[in-house]
């Protein structure tokens, strides 16, 4: 039984969470049973930049409470470094890929998907809202106002489903997503991580991470996740891409019950790579 | 894919065993698993490690994620590790027993490169670094290369692990076994006796950027197995960076966690934020 994620035909219910699974390093660690055993349904790039990003200096891991804060920053080659030496490598994948953009203002963004609507080893864009506006400070995808102006901007750069990747840190996520919907996402995912401070133990006061501030991940922010996931799904019609904690498939289960068409798995890849796997297999009565 | 792996590659995905064998060697705990399903690993890789039952519910509700932990020895399918309890994580793994479960992912890293015949090697190590340094010496001397251990610790009790190698020189910093001092100052006196060599080392950040620092200044290459915190060890977390002289970033789990001295930027070991 497959399902069709705006247009994509997924095998199953099971992706990754952006930034959350490197296949090019994962082949040199593993092999090439990474591709016979690929655990998702499809693979969600890191996010793309139109310029290159070094990241953040470490350090960028902060272990909390049934989770993690990382201050990772972004590092990747930028759109021609993507284009000319991860996607060869990402198109040999037995599934779908999505590259996941982020830019700073509407010309970057508009860049991004014209470049990335060319691609056909690309099936879908997941667009990064999470991103400061530079004049309001305000992360574009935080104000349903921003989002709007933003999409209606970019969204006839391409023809490929765009799936606009929401934010958690808002007031209201469902008017985000409404707004998301008006101006022509043809999916919403959520939640990105929520943004959490790591205070450094020798130093009262002071970030212990080297980018400063840091996104929380984990099971910590599950059943946040899943009240927005349930929000959205109220809001929208959209079919929904729900993450958050994920970390078995009674989990999974939940997300799925709230609305989710399909669910990703990010940080309980870090504590084991076939964890999305086993996650699948329970979803399926595999176990 | 096609091309050949640059390193012993891991079974994809965690996998359960059992612990076969638990030692006390003065603070440290060392322990054993059958693994029936892994490759032999090479010196200088590792292991992210946590036990199967109550990974959590220590100091803070952690550990969440697993340790990385270099390998001990290998052989006979039989791996083991040493560490010392200084956090939730390596808490919770000293406490594992005869017969507890472990899940481990691995053999990870690239491990080190073995010098060009003739070339000695000095391993030069500190504290718990002494791990994969004592699998590199075994496996240069069923080689054929000569070697010479040397190794600082902070105190007597400390200086136990010594025992994992053959024939170290040991410093101490308190002087209550060996010589009193660091064990940079037997590396010196070792390369002004025969410079002909590549230095090993593992230890605390500090003592491997005093390391990096006599290579530069010697011109003797330099192994450095580095320590990061890392979410997943195997390139997916981006989390276990090091600054390298060009400026860039690199994972010290994928493109690590041995790396060439004069790869690393001068001001590595100082970047970022609460270190």
């Amino acid at each position: 039984m497959t399902i069709d994620l705006c247009g994509i035909e997924l095998a199953h219910p099971v992706i990754n969470g952006s930034g959350t699974f490197d296949v090019i390093a994962a082949r040199r660690v593993f092999g090439d049973c990474v591709d016979r055993e690929f655990p998702f349904a499809a693979f969600v790039s890191k996010t793309i930049t139109l310029e290159p990003r070094l990241g953040n200096p470490p350090p960028r891991l902060f272990e909390t409470a049934a989770g993690m804060i990382n201050s990772i920053g972004l590092p990747n080659r930028g759109l021609a470094g993507y284009i000319e030496h991860d996607l060869p490598d990402l198109a040999t994948l037995p599934v779908p890929v999505i590259t996941n953009v982020m830019g700073s203002n509407a010309d970057e963004v508009g860049q991004l998907l014209e470049a990335i609507d060319g691609r056909d080893e690309v099936a879908a864009i997941e667009l990064n809202v999470s991103c400061p506006n530079v004049k309001t400070g305000l992360d574009i995808g935080s104000d349903p106002a921003e989002l709007t102006k933003l999409l209606a901007a970019v969204r006839g750069k391409t023809a490929k489903p765009l799936i606009v990747k929401l934010t958690p840190n808002t007031a209201n996520v469902a008017l985000v997503a409404a707004a998301a919907e008006a101006a022509g996402a043809d999916a919403v995912s959520l939640i990105n991580t929520l943004k959490a401070f790591a205070a450094d133990p020798a130093r009262p006061g002071q970030a212990w991470l080297g980018g400063g501030g840091g996104g929380q991940s984990g099971p910590a922010i599950r059943a946040v996740a899943l009240a927005q996931t349930c929000a959205v799904a109220a809001a929208i019609a959209l079919p929904i891409v729900a993450m958050g904690g994920i970390t078995s498939a009674a989990n999974a289960r939940q997300f799925l019950d709230a609305g989710a068409l399909v669910i990703a798995v990010g940080t309980e890849s870090f504590r084991d790579p076939m964890s999305a796997a086993k996650i699948r297999d329970g979803l399926a009565g595999r176990v | 894919m096609s091309e050949a792996a640059d390193r012993v590659q891991a079974p994809f995905g965690t996998r359960e065993v059992t612990i076969s064998g638990t030692e006390e060697i003065g603070p440290y705990r060392v322990f054993s698993c059958a693994d029936a399903d892994g490759p032999q690993p090479a010196a200088g890789q590792f292991y992210m490690l946590a036990s199967s039952e109550r990974w959590g519910g220590g100091c803070d509700e952690r550990p969440y994620l697993p340790r990385a932990i270099s390998v001990l020895a290998a052989a006979d399918r039989q791996l083991s590790f040493v560490l010392e309890a200084v956090g939730p994580g390596t808490e919770r793994l000293a406490e594992l027993e005869l017969g507890d479960g472990l899940r481990l992912l691995g053999p990870l890293g690239n491990g080190f490169t073995a010098p060009q015949a003739g070339v000695r090697a000095i391993l030069c190590g500190g504290g718990i670094g002494v791990a994969p340094l004592a699998m590199l010496q075994q496996e240069l001397i069923a080689q054929g290369h000569e070697v010479t251990a040397l190794l600082g610790f902070r105190d007597s009790e400390h200086a136990a692990g010594a025992e994992f190698l053959e024939a170290a020189q040991v410093a101490t910093d308190d002087g209550s076994v060996g010589q009193a001092g660091l064990v940079t100052e037997l590396l010196l006196a070792e390369l002004d006796r025969d410079a002909n060599a590549v230095i090993y080392s593992c230890g605390p950040p500090q003592m491997l950027d005093a390391i990096r620092a006599i290579s530069t200044a010697s011109g003797v290459p330099a192994q450095l197995a580095l320590e990061a915190p890392m979410a997943c060890g195997y390139g997916a977390c981006y989390g276990c960076v090091v600054k390298t002289a060009d400026g860039s970033f690199r994972r010290s789990c994928v493109d690590g966690p041995v790396v060439a001295a004069d790869e690393l930027a001068a001001d590595w070991l100082t970047v970022g934020g609460g270190g």
